[in-house]
C-alpha cells in the first residue's frame, strides 16, 4: 500500500495523510493507492503539506523503508520525543 | 571575544528583517518551497526528518557565557530544552518551527549571533584550535586571523554561490587540534627568521572522496594571506565542477589536475589579486587583534593542585591540559557521558557551563569540533570548584580522547541524508567500555561514526572509524582503522565486510583487544595499527 507524509510548513511537524487531512499519528494514515500525485499537487498548493512524498508501508501500514520508520516514530534515541515510541525499527 | 562594530549588527538585524520577511511569504504563499528553500537554507535552516532544524554558527567555536545562555535560553524557548554541538563547532537545534524562526533570529542577533552561511555552497564557518590563545605551543593566537577570515568571507560577493560548499581551518600549533588538512583550505600560522605568515594547505576533506590536504604553499608572508587565500579561491571558483555535486569540491579540482598545476595557477592569480589591496592595513588588523588580547591573568594564583579527591584526580589527568600560563589550565568538558548522545547538553547544562566560564574562564568558551566545550583559562586553585559543579551537572566525564569520546553525526534518528543510525551504535560502544580504568588502559583512541558517506561524524578520521550504510533497506556499519584528523593525519581503510548494530560494537571490542596483546609501550591504538598492518586485526576481528 501506499501512505503519504509531508512536513507542516508552519510548525516542520511530520504528518501522515488521513483521506480528508493530515495527522501527526501514522496510524490515521490512508491508503492512497495511485492517487498519491494528484493528492500532494493539490494539498502543496494549498500549502497544507510541505516536503510531501509517497511512502510504501506494508500491510499493517508501516512504512516499508526505516528512514520512513524512524520518520513515523520519532529518535529512537529520544523515546521521550517520540510521536509513537512503539513503532518497530527494525522489521522482524 | 571580538565585539560586533554598528557595521556588524546591522548586517545581522538587516538580514533577521529581511527573513522575517522571506518566511511570512512563504508561509502566505507568496513564494513556493523551491524559491524559499536556498533562501532559508542560506539562515541555516533545513528541513530534516523530523522538523526544521537550524544551525548556529559559533565563529571559531568561541562564545562568551552571554552568548552561551543565549543558547540555552533558545532550547528552552523554541526547541525542546537540548541542543547538539558539532563538527564544525556550531550548535544545532533538531525542533524549530518555522514560524518562530525570525523570533529565534533576532534574538540571537541580540548577542551578536546568526544562523548565517552555516548552509550553501559558501564559506562556513571558520574552524580553529579549541586552546587558541590557552595553547603553549602556539606560534600566534590563530583566533584575529579567523576573524579576518569571517569578515572577508561573510557575503563575499563572488564566493556566494561557490560550486560547492567550502571548509576553512586556521591553527597556529605543531599539533593539530582542529583536523586543519581535511579541511578545503587548512592554514598552519608558522614563524620564519621572525617573521609570521601561513603554510597552505589546499583539497583536503572527508566526505565520500576523503583527501588528505596537500601543501600548496610553505610560507605565504602574513601580509599577503587574504589575498592569496582569495586567489585559491578563485581559482575554484573558475574550475570547480559544476556539473557533478560529487565531483564539485575543491579536492576534486586539486586532484584532477594535480598539485602543482593548481599552485601555479594561483600564483598567477595572487599576483592579479595583490595589486587589488585587499590585505587590511596593520591598524585594521591591530584593532582587530585588540579583542583578542590575553586577559589578566593573576601571576600570583597559586600552582599546585590538591589531587586527595580521587575522582577529581581521575578527571584532572585526563580532561585538564596545560595552559600557556603555568597557574592556570585548559578544562574540557566532555559532552560524551557513557550511553548518552554524543555533542548533546540541556539547556541547563548549557546555563552551568555559561556560568562557569563567566566565574572561572574569564567569561570564555570553546566549542571542539570533537564535540566537546572548553574552558580555556581556569586558575588552578579554582579547579576542584569548577569539577565540583559540573559534577553536579552530570558533566565531569573524564573521558577526553578515550574510546567513549565518540565522535558521533546525528545519523538516521535526525538525518534525512543519513542512511544508518550513529547515535545507538556510540551509545552501545560507550557502555561496552563504560569501564574507566580500561578505558584509562587503551588509552588515547579517537572513535568517530558516520550515519552516511557524507562523513559528518569524521569516520575517516578516526583511530576506529565506523560507517552506517543501507544494505538492502537494513542498517550495516563497515569498519575503517587508522585514520588520524590529528598532525599525524591520515585516512581510515576499510576492515572487512560489515557488521550488523551488534556486530559493529563487537568488532571494535575484538579490535581493542587485540590491540592491548599486541601493542608495545607507550603505542596508541592507531601507533600499533600502523606498524603491523591490518592483518591482525581482521584476524582477531573475523577469524
Amino acid at each position: 500500500m501506499n501512505i503519504l507524509t509531508g512536513n507542516d510548513l508552519a510548525s516542520g511537524d511530520v504528518i501522515w495523510w488521513t483521506g480528508s487531512d493530515w495527522s501527526r499519528r501514522i496510524g490515521d494514515a490512508v491508503d492512497v493507492g495511485d492517487e498519491g500525485s494528484s493528492i500532494l499537487l493539490a494539498e502543496e498548493a494549498a500549502r497544507r503539506v510541505n516536503a510531501s512524498y509517497t511512502v510504501s508501508a506494508d500491510a499493517d501500514g508501516m512504512p516499508v523503508h526505516i528512514k520512513d520508520r524512524v520518520r513515523a516514530a520519532g529518535p529512537s534515541v529520544r523515546l521521550d520525543l517520540c510521536v509513537n515510541p512503539s513503532i518497530p525499527l527494525i522489521k522482524a | 571575544m571580538y565585539k560586533y562594530d554598528n557595521y556588524d549588527q546591522a548586517v545581522v538585524d538587516a538580514r533577521v528583517a529581511e527573513f522575517r520577511d522571506q518566511v511570512e511569504r512563504r508561509l502566505k504563499g507568496e513564494i513556493t518551497e523551491d524559491q524559499f528553500k536556498p533562501l532559508r537554507l542560506m539562515n541555516g535552516l533545513y528541513l530534516q526528518l523530523h522538523a526544521y532544524m537550524l544551525r548556529v554558527a559559533i565563529p571559531y567555536g568561541t562564545m562568551d557565557s552571554k552568548q552561551m545562555h543565549m543558547l540555552a535560553h533558545i532550547a528552552r524557548k523554541y526547541d525542546r530544552d537540548y541542543g547538539h554541538f558539532t563538527t564544525r563547532q556550531n550548535i544545532q537545534y533538531n525542533w524549530i518551527k518555522l514560524e518562530e524562526c525570525p523570533d529565534l533570529l533576532e534574538e540571537l542577533a541580540s548577542v551578536e549571533m546568526h544562523a548565517i552561511q552555516t548552509s550553501g555552497n559558501c564559506i562556513r564557518n571558520i574552524s580553529s584550535d579549541q586552546y587558541a590563545g590557552a595553547a603553549a605551543d602556539e606560534v600566534v593566537d590563530p583566533r584575529p586571523w579567523a576573524e579576518l577570515l569571517r569578515q572577508w568571507s561573510t557575503f563575499h560577493p563572488e564566493f556566494s554561490y561557490l560550486p560547492r560548499k567550502f571548509k576553512i581551518a586556521v591553527i597556529a600549533s605543531k599539533e593539530d587540534r582542529a583536523a586543519m588538512r581535511l579541511h578545503d583550505i587548512g592554514i598552519e600560522l608558522v614563524m620564519r627568521d621572525g617573521v609570521l605568515g601561513g603554510r597552505i594547505f589546499v583539497g583536503g576533506g572527508m566526505g565520500r572522496t576523503p583527501m588528505i590536504a596537500p601543501e600548496i604553499n610553505p610560507f605565504v608572508q602574513a601580509d599577503d594571506l587574504l589575498s592569496y587565500i582569495e586567489a585559491c579561491l578563485r581559482v575554484y571558483n573558475r574550475y570547480g565542477r559544476r556539473d557533478n555535486v560529487y565531483k564539485a569540491r575543491i579536492k576534486i579540482l586539486v586532484h584532477e589536475i594535480g598539485a602543482d598545476s593548481y599552485r601555479a595557477q594561483v600564483a598567477e592569480e595572487f599576483a592579479h589579486v595583490k595589486t587589488l589591496g585587499l590585505d587590511p592595513p596593520l591598524a585594521e588588523f591591530d584593532r582587530i587583534s585588540a579583542f583578542f588580547a590575553s586577559p589578566a591573568f593573576d601571576a600570583h594564583a597559586p600552582d599546585s593542585v590538591d589531587r586527595s579527591d580521587p575522582d577529581f584526580a581521575v578527571w584532572l589527568d585526563q580532561n585538564v591540559k596545560p595552559h600557556k600560563i603555568a597557574n592556570y589550565a585548559i578544562v574540557n568538558i566532555s559532552l560524551k557521558p557513557i550511553g548518552g548522545i554524543p555533542g548533546d547538553a540541556s539547556a541547563d547544562q548549557i546555563d552551568v557551563m555559561a556560568a562557569l566560564a563567566k566565574q572561572y574562564s574569564f567569561d570564555e568558551l570553546r566549542v571542539t569540533h570533537a564535540q566537546n566545550i572548553v574552558l580555556p583559562h581556569v586558575a588552578k586553585r579554582d579547579l576542584y570548584a569548577v569539577w565540583h559543579a559540573l559534577n553536579d551537572a552530570e558533566l565531569a566525564n573524564a573521558n577526553l580522547d578515550l574510546i567513549t569520546d565518540i565522535i558521533a553525526c546525528p545519523g538516521l534518528d535526525y538525518c534525512s541524508l543519513a542512511n544508518a543510525r550513529s547515535i545507538p551504535v556510540a551509545q552501545k560502544i560507550a557502555t561496552r567500555f563504560a569501564d574507566g580504568e580500561r578505558q584509562r588502559d587503551v588509552g588515547e583512541l579517537k572513535l568517530k561514526i558516520s550515519g552516511c558517506i557524507n562523513a559528518c561524524g569524521h569516520h575517516h578520521a578516526g583511530h576506529i572509524g565506523i560507517l552506517g550504510v543501507d544494505k538492502k533497506g537494513v542498517e550495516n556499519y563497515q569498519l575503517t582503522l587508522g585514520g588520524s584528523g590529528a598532525e599525524d593525519v591520515s585516512i581510515g581503510k576499510i576492515i572487512g565486510p560489515g557488521f550488523d548494530e551488534d556486530g559493529i560494537v563487537d568488532a571494535v571490542e575484538k579490535a581493542v583487544e587485540k590491540y592491548r596483546i599486541i601493542r608495545e609501550p607507550g603505542e596508541r591504538f592507531v601507533d600499533t595499527y600502523r606498524r603491523v598492518g591490518a592483518d591482525p586485526f581482521k584476524e582477531a576481528i573475523y577469524g
